[in-house]
């Protein structure tokens, strides 16, 4: 009798047979196991939730009083006829791969993830594996992301040439992950930061871990923008471009944080002054290296440019499929919203 | 060429104009002699010849990459722009190198004499010594137009801005034909020879629409006359010899060889600023007919015979050798009719009539009369004004007659690019045909960005089938179209060829049953038709 794969894909998601149970699920099932708290991976719904104890606080602040079990990296666990265990993803704090093991044959399901180390997340580690889920939200060879050196420089080069004319500075960046990121890159001595709302909720959070961030501020409504004139604005993607952005005066400079940000023509729509080049995802040659530090011979793409990077793979003589979920990655559509 | 690649960055990052112009005059103000022209040739059109295919360098790319042609080819549409695809897919350099501008660019025409195993040589080294958007730019002056956001208008603010030399008379010595070859720093801008650029046209005054009527009240502070439906052109008699211009400074001289008998009858040193028509039998051709022309560097007698052309005169520029743009439109205007009132008849010359009215309600009935005279409107000039450069608002205004439209389906879709990569912006619309849709127009413009960013969305989720970069979509979404004019035409299967197709509206408000029928386009055919 054939033997079952040691996972399949199926409407709710990605579902291990030999241990009953969904990887990131998109509608509710009775045991989920999640790589990370991005909403498109940690869904409400579910009976039973598994997680590493870094990324729990944010999902119970996301998702509320949820059944929510934790995992150490690294540590094995039974399910049914399945050996669990999660490893790091680099992606954002607490973010893991999981590889499940079903009678010898090792999967890795690896969420989103990111080859460089942030300095905030735990940095990615190979699993060596058959079978590697892995997403190409990046799967073209022109996204190479900036050196982590040069990108500081850049964003902080900006600030000060802000601060210096006196003009408040605003920049745009996802709540949990990328925001933090940043936050750790800035030379704080250059003025003041302050952050939106959501921002600053998932830093609460963070801080709460025991996770290192520098001090910021809460935007308020009373915010005197005057009293602030070099100042530094963490903003949502949303927050960059809505109504919210106003009060930091016309003379504002914006910039967008994004892997989008590599193109021209996606920076230019975006109508922000800046465009920075960073992702919490994998970028061409982290993708590729990834993929290759496994060993996998079969690789399952779920979300970006799967038609293409799938060829790409079986040139590399590596038996490839791609497999249709709701993961998102990082979006394009947020990346163009207009300022 | 790090200065020039700063400036592009200065100018790249803003959407202010302010910031541009303060970005272009610090350029100007320590660039090289040799530098500052480039970047004035670059900014104003005049860019190197090509010396390479797209094609092969595209391939050279793929392979200093590492990565197969068709991984590149997929990669390209994402990024929208060639010369930026290149750039991103190539390693990074091995070692850089910093060499002026005009330097970069005398290495690049250097190529255009060497056999393809040199230029390869030649491309892959630039390559390897040049970062990121230098390399990019390198590859834009390799690859095609020089469009990165910088107007004419806007460079020649800030070269006013660093040399002190007034803005119009800036534009006026830019004007013509010159290259960085045949000119200097000096002579080109500093102190310009005056006897060096006999063929050296004025800046064309250009007109806005007509948005409130308020504005050319009262009615006899005004001149009136019909917006041709030609190509605007400046005929320029100097010296025993003529040359006409195009809008786009193009010299269109050789293409109207019938004009080369007006350099006998008009007095040298006479600027004419005109529309240059198809013209039989005292009324204009359709633009149809003019259009056969324009493409033409050679014209064979039959076109000649078949589309004459004639110049309309609207203004006149210079007489006797003398700048008369400063003076009161009235009094050009009665300068402009003495020469032609003098000239013998059948000359391809002709002064455009006034149309005369008391009133605005004379005038709204002498506008409705636009498309039955072959015009599209009416121009409204007031009688006291000078003759600017540019396009400026108060003295001058276009009052076009309202646009044709139908209400046609959307059926394919296809990305743009530059700006507009990855956004959905070009597409066809069909009409109903009993049960079947049938293809009539393309159109590009007049959705909002916010617009092209839904329609996008949803053409992601709605796509029928894949030809290439075009999608099939879903047949769902009616648009009001606009256009300017209908031809019957026997290469579009409709059977008709409209000009200046634009979306008017997104009419989400309408099913695909109450867009309009190739029935209504065959009426509007008959009605509106040439």
């Amino acid at each position: 009798m054939a033997r079952d794969p040691v996972l399949t894909f199926t409407e709710e998601g990605i579902y291990c047979p030999a241990g009953d149970f969904h990887i990131d699920p998109w509608r509710p099932v009775p045991r989920a196991l999640i790589t990370h708290g991005h909403s498109d991976h940690a869904r409400p719904g579910m009976g039973r939730y598994l997680a590493t104890r870094a990324a729990a606080p944010v999902i119970r602040h996301r998702l509320g009083d949820v059944a929510l079990k934790t995992i150490e990296y690294g540590e094995t666990r039974r399910i049914g006829g399945a050996t669990v265990s999660y490893h790091p993803a680099g992606h954002v704090p607490g973010s893991a791969q999981i590889r499940v093991e079903v009678g010898g044959e090792v999967w890795v399901v690896s969420g989103d993830y990111k080859t460089v180390d942030d300095g905030l997340s735990e940095p990615f580690e190979p699993v060596p594996c058959h079978a590697f889920i892995t997403e190409c939200t990046f799967g073209l060879p022109v996204f190479k992301w900036t050196a982590p050196d040069i990108l500081a420089a850049q964003i902080n080069d900006w600030w000060a040439a802000n601060a210096a004319q006196g003009r408040i500075s605003i920049l745009g960046a996802y709540a949990l992950g990328k925001a933090q990121r940043l936050l750790r890159l800035l030379e704080t001595g250059i003025g003041p930061v302050f952050t939106h709302g959501a921002i600053e909720n998932t830093n609460e959070v963070l801080r709460a871990q025991g996770i290192t961030l520098p001090d910021t501020t809460r935007v308020t409504a009373d915010f005197d923008r005057k009293a602030h004139p070099g100042a530094l604005i963490l903003a949502t993607p949303s927050g960059l471009s809505g109504p919210w952005a106003a009060k930091f005066g016309p003379d504002r400079s914006t910039a967008f944080a994004s892997g989008w940000m590599a193109l021209r023509g996606v920076r230019r729509r975006r109508a922000a002054d800046r465009g920075f080049i960073v992702s919490d995802h994998a970028d061409w040659e982290g993708l590729n290296s990834a993929i290759r530090a496994t060993g996998a011979e079969r690789v399952f793409v779920t979300h970006g440019y799967t038609s293409v990077f799938r060829r790409w793979l079986e040139e590399q003589g590596l038996e490839a499929h791609i497999v249709s979920t709701e993961y998102e990655g990082e979006s394009l559509e947020t990346a163009e919203d207009a300022a | 060429m790090k200065d020039f690649a700063e400036l592009f960055t200065r100018v790249d990052q803003t959407t202010r104009t302010s910031r541009k112009v303060a970005a272009l005059t610090a350029f100007f103000q320590s660039a090289s002699d040799a530098d500052k022209l480039w970047c004035i040739a670059l900014f104003s059109g005049r860019r190197p010849r090509r010396v390479i295919t797209a094609t092969v360098l595209r391939e050279w790319a793929a392979e200093q990459a590492g990565i197969p042609l068709w991984l590149f080819e997929e990669a390209y549409p994402v990024v929208g722009d060639l010369a930026e695809t290149i750039s991103l897919v190539l390693p990074p350099p091995s070692r850089e190198e910093d060499r002026p501008l005009s330097d970069w660019i005398a290495h690049l025409r250097t190529l255009s004499a060497q056999d393809d195993a040199a230029r390869k040589v030649g491309i892959l080294a630039a390559w390897d010594v040049l970062p990121d958007i230098e390399r990019f730019l390198f590859t834009k002056l390799l690859t095609g137009g020089f469009r990165v956001g910088v107007s004419q208008k806007l460079m020649t603010r800030a070269l006013a801005q660093a040399t002190g030399i007034d803005e119009a008379e800036l534009t006026h010595r830019l004007m013509g034909d010159w290259t960085p070859d045949t000119v200097t720093w000096t002579s080109l801008i500093e102190a310009p020879d005056p006897t060096a650029a006999l063929s050296r046209p004025y800046p064309f005054y250009l007109a806005y629409q007509l948005e409130k009527t308020e504005e050319i009240e009262p009615v006899s502070d005004w001149f009136a006359e019909r917006k041709w439906d030609g190509i605007r052109g400046q005929l320029i008699v100097r010296e025993g010899e003529h040359h006409l211009w195009s809008r786009g400074e193009e010299l269109m001289t050789d293409r109207f060889p019938e004009f080369a008998t007006l350099k006998d009858f008009l007095p040298d040193g006479t600027v004419i600023d005109g529309e240059v028509l198809a013209f039989a039998d005292d009324a204009p051709l359709p633009f149809a007919a003019l259009q056969k022309r324009i493409g033409r560097k050679t014209v064979p007698r039959k076109l000649l015979s078949e589309a004459p052309a004639i110049l309309m005169a609207y203004d006149l520029l210079e007489q006797d050798g003398t700048d008369i743009r400063a003076q009161p439109f009235d009094v050009r205007r009665a300068a402009l009719a003495r020469i032609i009132g003098s000239l013998p008849d059948g000359l391809p010359l002709r002064l455009s009539p006034e149309v005369v009215a008391r009133d605005l309600e004379g005038l709204t009935a002498e506008r409705a009369l636009s498309r039955d005279l072959g015009a599209e409107g009416l121009m409204l000039k007031r009688r006291s004004a000078p003759y600017l450069a540019g396009r400026k608002k108060g003295d001058w205004w276009k009052w076009k007659v309202d646009p044709l439209t139908i209400d046609a389906v959307m059926i394919y879709a296809q990305a743009g690019h530059g700006r507009r990569a990855n956004l959905f912006t070009d597409f066809t619309f069909a009409v109903r045909d009993g049960d079947d849709l049938v293809p009539f127009t393309k159109a590009y413009s007049g959705l909002t960005d916010a617009e092209f960013r839904q329609i996008t969305a949803w053409v992601r989720k709605n796509t029928l089938q894949r030809f290439g970069p075009v999608r099939q979509v879903r047949p769902e979404h009616v648009f009001e179209i606009a256009f300017e004019g209908i031809q019957s035409s026997t290469r579009h299967k409709s059977g008709v060829a409209l000009r200046f197709p634009r979306m008017a509206r997104w009419r989400q408000d309408k099913p695909v049953a109450e867009a309009n029928t190739l029935r209504d386009l065959h009426e509007m055919l008959t009605q509106y038709g040439s």
